[in-house]
């Protein structure tokens, strides 16, 4: 069998990508890293792999609001290639800062196509950069939210407040294009905080395109791989696999499955 | 042309919202934070239709507006504008010259500025605003105007500023050689070199003997090499020790080298041992300590300073301090890897409202402001921040900011050895007039009319492409040797490195941030995220080629040569010429007479007779003191997640919120293996003892370390003294006594010293006055975990398990919280004494009795006593607990309720004991001979404590958690 390949793309700042190239091996893809700068040059082609991620940190110092640069880099020096490897149906995920970067390009949610911005992340209604672990109720009929009702991860991050206007917000419930929404312990939607990190609207905190093959999520699956990151595996009985590996598992049998 | 980005009003500012409540809360004015907005000021011609190109790809369409040269004008308010000092580089600017070129246009600079628009406030609650929250002067400027302000006045860009200073002769020689002694003051004093009398006449001996006068880079060379930051003069120095016990009886004693003979000293007792004789790979030597972690991998861990900058700008100061750490540990050997931060600091009263002294910055905001540095840097790097401390004092309103990184490294890498021939590279920023004179800087006071060149910000965007540079350098191989560019700047790195070779520089081949600098500062600047690496030419090209992949500089300075001599030229033009011989070795030793008296424990009967208060608020008054309170407001605002390592976090329990006592990492995913860290610090001890200060922070480190799994035998720790002036001899007494009991404890529990720090001019300065901080002795600790299976966390677990009180309680309630809260003073009473047979035996017990598996949940028992310790155990696990006072094993000296409640003896522990494993946790502790006992169970949700006089305490453990949660909330 052919082994699935992932990217995963960094910059100046990113500093997530180790975990996340894990999460899919642990998945069982190959993940190779690329500096956007390799790509820019071309001695690293976005079309040799099936998967692309966007992983978190603070890219080109999240200087001008989070993400804005390298979105500003890839929509204006990768342009073409990433066109090319949304419209063929190949899976991208932008997780955290990597969200915030394909949010502000227009790669996602894309309702009126490609590189136009329908929404964004901004500060969070505190004020402040957060690190806390959050509930999340899933629509499991994507790619990446198969099999998934409810699940548990860390948000790090002080720009993760989803806004758009009505309009788009009225589109992405019909389509149904958000994936995952803050919840309470029970499973309960909120907007109250800390349930609720960032005062997202609607709760938000995963969406994806139309086509189901772009999706950017703020919380962190590639920091919940192993029960042992779980913040009360101390006190818990859980399952030794941590409930993130199973969006990277999902996107790995579905590339497995349709795109190799 | 200058851009405008503010938030639309339909969104929410958070910025503006943050103004809002400190200008109500922090400065008590009513005025009204109406807008804020940043303005881009990009220096460049472009059309309309590119600047609107550039103006929508750095704004935010969804949120934000732009305008473009727009006047700066609002109707009947007043307009504030907030830069960096032109001589300071803002990381912001990098970020838009990146985007602009994306974009296919040109820019030479840009400048940054924030804009405030601010209604209902008289002109001078604008001055306070201005001052109080907005602008940092030691950093910033600002101005403002009624309805409109000038910006033009504002764009003075760093270039501009340094051409305009007079051109100066660029290299110039300073008579010292026939100077009298007094000149001799005189000089060091001018030019902040911070060198005694005796050393600048050991300079002046080298130079008649070489027959001419030292130029300004070599006598500023020696100045650092030779200071208190890069000599550790005190700590090294021969020392008269006077001491004077309780009843006024002296002795005296002869010291001949203070560190050697305590820190060293127990570290090469330990080293012996069977325990570590394998385990310890480099220590006292390198940038950082070493230890072995697994059969491929080592752990390099530091901890700095640094106080002084950041009581001038708390938020670059921490920041930096931060920055500067993560290359200590990038610099350790050939390098390793960062994998947790931790970061512990000292800070006068957040709600001080006495009269600051000139200068001094309020202890609320310097707070926030290190936080914020310590957040933005540690967070942007990607490494996590996983533990920590707060301590308040008011006596710490010049602040303590200890930063901490540990790294990991493969076996191979631990060495490092440059050779004559390889090229001196440096890897990173460029360098510019920014921070010059740091290390010897940190040998004053602070004072009023200190220089802000000092002070500089941090770029972490800078350091992370740097670090990303060099790991992969460093697993290809390509150099022989790495330090940081720290104190000191080139002088320092390059002088450390060539020690025993020699180096030729040519500054002109150094990247310069801006134009105007003098050769001297160019080889003294401290600019950060700079690395000097060692390189054989033939691998300079796959350097270049990495460096250029990760967008970071590179530039060859310079090499290593056999000649033992130093040469700096500036195209060719002599700057320095040093013998490393005497560079190294000329310092002379200085003597120093320290002296101790030892205090008359005082009678505790004040304690005794407080005894039978409201038991249920004084313990919710503890929980609410700003020491104990919860950090949970500074503990989110860092990532302790990133890496995906963090399998023990700061917050812990049932909701997530409980204080941990160790945090732990496990650095390679998959293993069995585990690294804690922890820290104690206990300045009020002091007060009394000390002593038995440094001691208990020893015992408090370990005994977070031992609650969470951890083993004494596989734990190594590190020293940070941070004293006032030690110039004089009463204060270098107590430095002394903390030295002689870190090699008394270590040595007796086993735990190697590794690496340390010293800080010795902790005072504020002002108005004549000195305000001197308590003697501050921080100890970290980091251990190696061999079975994660085997961590505990402090959460009560179950309903229904026993609850057991490990160790001896006494009558100590010196220096305790509960005296401050019952104002009773700290010198009342005796600090915490330590038995270190008997308190090895229990740390033995306790890791005997979790690695059988009979532990549920394991506290340390430190600040507040038995009584917190209950209390935060509960409510992190939120069950509550039923307990008696009188199974708690003492010594039977003068204990009532009270002083078992509240008393700060060391070394004890409460465990959570499965039920039905009572008798075999009973077997471990008398196995390892050590007083304990069984003193309730958990049960419910009420902390029940039943004394001699019957219940003492009986609340909700809500209640206690509230009180504990709502102190440090903003």
């Amino acid at each position: 069998m052919k082994q699935v390949r992932t990217l995963v793309i960094r910059a100046a700042g990113t500093n997530c990508n180790n975990e996340t190239a894990r999460a899919f091996e642990l998945a069982g893809a190959q993940a190779d890293q690329a500096h956007i700068n390799e790509l820019i040059k071309g001695s690293k082609k976005l079309q040799d792999y099936q998967m692309l991620a966007i992983p978190g940190g603070f890219s080109y110092g999240d200087d001008l609001g989070s993400g804005k640069v390298l979105a500003n880099q890839l929509t204006l020096k990768l342009r073409q290639q990433l066109e090319d490897f949304v419209n063929s149906g190949k899976l991208t995920i932008g997780i955290c800062n990597g969200f915030q970067v394909i949010i502000k390009m227009g790669l996602l949610p894309a309702l009126n196509g490609l590189y136009v911005q329908n929404a964004t992340l901004t500060n969070n209604g505190s004020g402040k950069f957060e690190d806390r672990w959050v509930w999340m109720k899933a629509e499991n009929n994507s790619i990446f939210t198969r099999g998934i009702r409810r699940i548990y991860l860390p948000v790090n991050h002080g720009e993760g407040k989803f806004v758009a206007n009505a309009e788009v917000i009225r589109q992405l419930q019909k389509e149904r294009l958000v994936k995952l929404k803050y919840c309470d312990e029970k499973g309960n939607e909120t907007m109250q905080y800390p349930y609720n990190p960032n005062n997202s609207m609607l709760g938000i905190a995963a969406v994806t395109n139309k086509e189901g093959n772009v999706f950017g999520m703020m919380p962190h699956p590639e920091k919940f791989v192993t029960k042992y990151t779980h913040p009360r595996w101390t006190r818990e009985e859980l399952p030794e696999e941590g409930e993130g590996l199973k969006i990277f598992r999902n996107m790995v049998e579905y590339a497995d499955k349709e795109l190799v | 042309m200058w851009i405008e980005i503010k938030t639309k009003e339909t969104s929410k500012d958070v910025r503006k919202e943050g103004l809002q409540q400190a200008i109500n809360e922090d400065l008590c004015l009513k005025a009204e934070a109406a807008e804020t907005s940043d303005i881009y000021v990009i220096q460049g011609s472009y059309s309309t239709k590119e600047a609107e190109n550039i103006a929508k790809a750095m704004s935010d369409q969804i949120v934000q507006q732009f305008g473009i040269n727009n006047q700066l004008y609002s109707k009947g308010a007043w307009v504030v504008i907030v830069r960096y000092k032109p001589q300071i580089t803002d990381p912001v600017e990098q970020s838009i010259l990146k985007l602009v070129e994306d974009t296919g246009l040109a820019a030479e600079s840009a400048t940054i500025m924030q804009k405030y628009i601010i209604k209902n406030a008289t002109e001078e609650q604008i001055k306070a605003i201005c001052e109080g929250l907005l602008a940092n002067e030691n950093t910033q400027q600002y101005g403002y105007g009624f309805e409109t302000v000038n910006v033009k006045a504002f764009l003075t860009t760093a270039a501009t500023a340094a051409a305009a200073e007079k051109e100066e002769e660029l290299v110039s020689t300073i008579k010292i050689t026939r100077a009298s002694d007094r000149e001799l003051e005189r000089i060091s004093k001018e030019n902040t070199l911070s060198l005694t009398l005796e050393e600048m006449k050991a300079i002046q001996a080298h130079f008649k003997k070489l027959r001419r006068e030292p130029t300004d880079a070599e006598l500023e060379t020696v100045a650092q090499t030779w200071s208190e930051h890069c000599k550790h003069k005190t700590f090294n120095s021969q020392m008269e020790l006077e001491l004077y016990d309780s009843s006024g009886k002296k002795t005296t004693e002869t010291i001949s080298n203070l560190f050697r003979e305590t820190i060293v000293a127990a570290t090469s007792n330990i080293a012996k041992r069977k325990e570590w004789k394998n385990n310890l790979v480099s220590v006292f030597k390198d940038n950082a300590g070493i230890i072995k972690f697994d059969e491929e991998n080592c752990i390099a861990f530091k901890v700095e300073t640094h106080n002084h900058p950041s009581a001038l700008d708390p938020y670059g100061g921490a920041a930096t301090g931060i920055g500067g750490v993560i290359r200590d540990v990038l610099g350790a050997g050939l390098g390793a890897k960062p994998i947790f931060s931790t970061d512990v600091f000292c800070f006068a009263n957040p709600n001080y409202n006495e009269k600051l002294p000139k200068g001094v910055l309020h202890p609320k905001r310097t707070f926030k402001g290190v936080v914020s540095g310590v957040r933005d840097y540690g967070n942007r790097m990607g490494i996590p921040t996983i533990n920590g401390s707060i301590t308040f004092h008011n006596s710490y309103l010049a602040p303590l900011v200890y930063c901490g990184t540990a790294g990991i490294m493969p076996r191979w890498a631990v060495k490092k050895s440059p050779k004559p021939g390889d090229l001196i590279v440096v890897v990173g920023g460029k360098t510019g007039k920014d921070g010059l004179h740091g290390a010897t800087f940190s040998s004053t006071e602070l004072n009023e009319g200190l220089t802000t060149s000092v002070v500089q910000i941090g770029n972490a965007i800078e350091e992370k492409k740097m670090l990303d540079a060099i790991l992969e350098a460093r697993d290809r191989k390509l150099y022989n040797a790495i330090t940081d560019c720290g104190a000191g700047g080139f002088s320092s790195a390059v002088g450390e490195m060539g020690k025993n070779l020699g180096a030729d520089v040519e500054l002109s081949q150094v990247p310069l941030k801006h134009g105007g600098m003098k050769p001297w500062e160019i080889w003294l600047s401290e600019s950060q995220e700079r690395m000097v690496v060692s390189v054989p030419e033939k691998n300079l090209q796959k350097l270049r080629e990495i460096c250029e992949k990760e967008g970071t500089g590179i530039a060859v300075i310079g090499s290593f040569t056999a000649t033992k001599k130093l040469i700096v030229k500036q195209k060719s033009r002599t700057v320095a010429e040093l013998d490393m011989g005497f560079l190294h070795n000329g310092l002379p030793k200085q003597k120093r007479k320290a002296v101790y008296r030892e205090m008359k424990a005082k009678n505790s009967a004040q304690q005794r007779q407080k005894s039978g208060g409201n038991n249920n608020e004084i313990l919710k008054k503890l929980l609410a003191m700003p020491s104990i309170a919860s950090k949970e407001w500074v503990i989110r605002q860092y990532d302790h997640e990133v890496q995906a390592n963090t399998i023990i976090k700061p917050l812990t329990g049932a909701a997530n919120d409980g204080p941990s006592d160790a945090s732990v990492v496990r650095p390679v995913s998959g293993s069995r293996k585990g690294i804690a860290v922890a820290n104690g610090i206990n300045p009020r001890y002091g007060i009394i003892s000390p002593y038995w200060m440094a001691a208990a922070a020893i015992d408090e480190a370990l005994r977070n370390i031992v609650a969470t799994g951890g083993r004494i035998s596989k734990t190594a720790i590190l020293d940070n003294f941070c004293w006032a002036n030690t110039d004089e001899p009463e204060r270098l007494g107590t430095l002394v006594m903390a030295a002689k009991a870190c090699k008394d404890f270590a040595t007796a529990y086993g735990t190697p010293f590794i690496s340390g720090k010293d800080s010795l001019h902790n005072e504020v300065f002002s108005d004549g006055k000195r305000i001197p901080i308590l003697d501050t002795l921080l100890i970290s600790a980091v251990a190696v975990i061999d079975d994660i299976e085997n961590i505990v966390t402090m959460d009560v677990k179950k309903e229904g398990s026993s609850l057991y009180l490990i160790g001896e309680t006494k009558n100590e309630m010196g220096g305790s919280h509960y005296s401050e809260l019952a104002g009773l003073g700290l010198k009342e009473g005796n600090a915490p004494t330590i038995d270190a047979a008997k308190s090895k035996a229990t740390f033995t017990a306790v890791e005997e009795a979790i690695k059988g598996k009979t532990v549920l949940a394991c506290h340390d028992v430190s600040e507040g006593g038995i009584a917190v310790a209950l209390a935060e155990m509960c409510f992190a696990g939120e069950i509550g607990a039923d307990v008696e006072l009188r199974n708690v094993p003492h010594n039977g000296d003068a204990i009532n309720d009270t002083v078992v409640l509240f008393s700060e003896s060391q070394t004890r522990f409460v465990a959570e004991v499965e039920k039905g494993k009572e008798a075999m946790f009973e077997d471990a502790m008398k196995k390892c001979g050590c007083s304990y006992g069984m003193i309730g169970k958990t049960k419910g949700k009420r902390l029940v404590i039943s004394g001699s006089a019957g219940k003492i305490i009986d609340t909700n453990i809500k209640e206690l958690k509230d009180a504990w949660q709502g102190t440090l909330k903003w």
